[in-house]
């Protein structure tokens, strides 16, 4: 499927700015995940450990709600760049199954994907691992309404 | 991190929650306690942010609001020495979160022996007016407290 102009370009610049997107988004930041790869409509990141990010001291085991935030912000920028611009949707709804608590002191890998598009709503489907994706930490599933035409518009406006 | 309740069997697990806790101190989580009911608050601040340009709360910041309060609820009404455990949680974004306080509480749908599911919702200005609400189901069955 050939790619518009603003796609490819949306991907070109993610590849080298990705990080400086996450940078902007403070919550993002305050977690502190970095994007990786970046290719057709996924996007791949990794989280590294960090001891703020736990949810029981001592423990090593990275917050359920970290995870939940890894895993809606990527399902977002992958629906974002489907489309073409990275403000055009907004989450209407995500569902989080978690297989299994995190690995302590650990970093963790999260894939997304933007698998399917209506004229008004981005699905897209996430996963997050250690090592490989076949062990699984958790897998996410997210409907995102479009708020914007395909790449037409960076302003992202929400519903009230 | 404030916890405003009498003497407790739960008060051990509450603890561990919320002033044990790295994450629940970097969102700020507080919680207010009456029985087997809380009301909780995740104050405002700027790293809570998902979008600066709208000030917009970030969808991942108010979903972990939600799983702790969830979470608080759990305990309180189960006795669970330990912290329950999460299963899945299912979130529905239905408002903008804006730049002020968000406030959280919780409703036991079902309480089974190894399975508790709990809707949760977080508003601001209007109560009637929810920005995110969840279901969320835990496994319990652990230790108990008598």
């Amino acid at each position: 499927m050939p790619d518009s102009p603003l796609k490819a370009n949306l991907r070109e610049f993610l590849d080298s700015n990705a990080n400086k997107i996450i940078d902007a988004i403070p919550f993002a930041r305050e977690i502190g995940f970095e994007i990786t790869d970046v290719r057709e409509t996924t996007v791949v990141a990794r989280l590294p450990y960090k001891d703020k990010i736990v949810a029981e001291a001592e423990s090593g085991i990275i917050a359920g709600g970290v995870i939940t935030t890894l895993l809606d912000s990527l399902c977002g920028l992958s629906c974002g760049l489907r489309m073409g611009s990275l403000g055009a949707v907004a989450t209407l709804d995500l569902r989080i199954d978690y297989m299994r608590a995190a690995t302590p002191y650990t970093d963790i890998i999260a894939e997304a994907e933007c698998y399917h598009k209506t004229r008004s709503v981005c699905f897209s489907r996430a996963i997050a691992y250690h090592i490989d994706p076949s062990d699984t930490i958790a897998t996410a599933a997210g409907a995102f309404a479009i708020t914007a035409p395909d790449g037409a518009s960076d302003n992202d406006k929400t519903a009230g | 991190m404030m916890i405003d309740m009498p003497n407790s069997p739960n008060r051990p697990a509450l603890n561990q929650l919320l002033e044990d806790s790295p994450f629940t101190n970097l969102i700020g989580f507080k919680l207010q306690v009456a029985g087997d009911d809380i009301l909780a608050t995740m104050p405002f601040r700027e790293t809570l942010l998902g979008n600066v340009m709208i000030s917009a709360l970030h969808g991942g910041a108010m979903a972990a609001f939600l799983e702790l309060v969830s979470t608080a609820k759990v305990i309180l009404v189960s006795n669970e020495i330990d912290r329950p455990k999460i299963v899945n949680i299912s979130i529905n974004y239905h408002r903008q979160g804006r730049a002020l306080d968000l406030f959280g509480a919780a409703r036991v749908v079902k309480k089974g022996r190894r399975i508790v599911t709990v809707h949760a919702e977080a508003w601001q200005s209007h109560r009637e007016k929810a920005v995110v609400s969840t279901i969320a189901n835990f496994k319990v069955g652990g230790q108990q407290t008598d």
